[in-house]
């Protein structure tokens, strides 16, 4: 059967994969436009395309809006690198456009029930069913703590006396563990897709973990996904208050505030360390001016941190 | 002593051409990168002048915090950046051993890295400062 391929172009955004829209023409079939997910080389951050194509699987069937996935490719050395193919989502996905355009007001006034909501649902989702690890012992907060605190001392170049601050904070404090559940892990504006009605698509599941569901709220509240619109903690949309009263109408289970806040600080703490590790692969070669530019976006999350860790 | 223009100057001649011929011409993710690489340049002509200054500045804070017995600065930048990455890199441990968790040197800790973040964000990102500078 003769299939075409036609109009492949790389799309903006996804400093650690890259992500490509074709088209497919098939006999006595309408074209379809479909998204191709793939490793760029060089890259630092760990993940598996296969399970990324798991849990979009999974997450389907639990009623949180993604693209459809079709099909894997795995490690296919015709591509060199590994992949998978999903259908394009109409919509806008840039934050500061969906925090300003007037066409997305009505949006605006529903996402934060629908980011509740669709977080509730894929908190359902059983991690250890898509291959995913439990956390083992001292709880999710403590061992994502570790991780990223291994993952800061072991590759950053320059000493960051911030970042040890919140370390400390951080260890201090701990929520008390409970229950994993599915994280999506990186649950956020500039991760979603929104039209005219609100949320259509729920992307970018490659840092998903089992772990302590708060830890998504806490990441969604995280000051750089609120592009600007400050005043409204929540994304740039709403106040924290919101978003866990939806959450609660939607989970069943109670939110406590101080939980979430731990996971906003502990969000600021990563991003800083994920702009790191950016920044470390431009250095160790790949010429990237996106991910060269990360290297000094670290001390806006430094700032963020001291500020957070001196609010009562 | 290099001609006019200035390093600064030429960076933004520099950054000016890609605002206003190169940038209205891409689209995409090339777009994208060409507005990254503008604000970089952006970035190092504002890094290139106040950088001693506040080099100096955070090398007499981390003299200070730490009880160096120095009362001259390194006299190049240079050997001012590798005098601060050691002294930062002490402040580190001490950090980490749990000097800086309460009392008055974690607040003079806290205070030193309040001033030497928000010196680096006039550089590198001054909106995010809004009105806390």
């Amino acid at each position: 059967m003769p299939v075409g391929v036609d109009g492949l172009r790389r799309l903006p955004g996804g400093a650690s994969r890259e992500i490509w829209l074709f088209t497919v023409a098939r006999d006595g079939a309408a074209p379809e436009r479909l998204v191709l997910r793939r490793d760029p080389p060089g890259h630092v951050i760990e993940s598996s395309r296969k399970l990324e194509f798991e849990l979009l699987r999974a997450a389907e069937a639990a009623g949180v809006p993604v693209p459809r996935v079709r099909w894997c490719g795995g490690d296919d050395p015709v591509l060199g690198a590994s992949f998978f193919i999903m259908d394009f989502v109409e919509g806008e996905t840039i934050g500061r456009k969906i925090l300003r355009d007037p066409e997305l007001v009505r949006a605006r006034a529903v996402l934060p029930e629908q980011l509740a909501d669709a977080a509730a649902r894929l908190h359902t989702i059983n991690a250890g069913a898509v291959g995913l690890r439990m956390p083992e012992g001292e709880g999710p907060g403590a061992a994502e703590l570790a991780r990223y605190a291994d993952v800061l001392r072991s590759i950053a170049p320059d000493p960051h006396p911030a970042l040890e601050l919140a370390i400390r904070w951080l260890g201090a404090r701990l929520p008390p563990p409970r229950t994993p559940t599915l994280v999506h892990g990186d649950y956020r504006m500039g991760n979603v897709i929104v039209g005219p009605q609100g949320l259509r698509a729920v992307l970018d599941w490659e840092l998903a973990h089992a772990g302590d569901p708060m830890e998504d709220l806490g990441w969604l509240c995280v000051r750089s996904w609120r592009f600007g619109a400050d005043t409204e903690p929540v994304g740039g949309l709403c106040a924290r208050e919101r978003l866990f009263a939806a959450y609660e109408r939607a989970a069943g289970v109670a939110v406590d505030p101080a939980v979430v806040r731990w996971w906003e600080v502990f969000g600021n703490f990563k991003w800083a360390v994920i702009c790191i590790m950016q920044a470390q692969t431009f250095l160790n070669g790949v010429k990237n001016v996106e991910l060269a530019a990360l290297g000094r976006r670290i001390v806006e999350m430094e700032l963020e941190l001291l500020d957070l860790m001196e609010a009562p | 002593m290099q001609d006019r223009p200035t390093a600064v100057e030429l960076l933004t001649s520099v950054r000016e051409f890609l605002e206003h011929d190169v940038l209205p011409g891409l689209e995409g993710r090339k777009r994208f990168h060409g507005l990254v690489a503008a604000n970089v340049l952006a970035i190092v002509a504002r890094e290139l002048a106040g950088e001693e200054t506040a080099l100096v500045g955070e090398w007499q804070r981390l003299r200070d915090l730490l009880g160096v017995d120095e009362t001259v600065p390194p006299g190049r930048l240079d050997g001012l950046r590798t005098a601060i990455d050691a002294l930062t890199r002490r402040l580190c441990e001490r950090i980490r051993a749990g000097d800086a968790d309460a009392g008055p040197f974690g607040d003079a800790v806290r205070a030193h890295l309040r001033m030497t973040v928000v010196e680096k964000l006039r550089v590198a990102n001054p909106r995010f400062l809004g009105n806390a500078t």
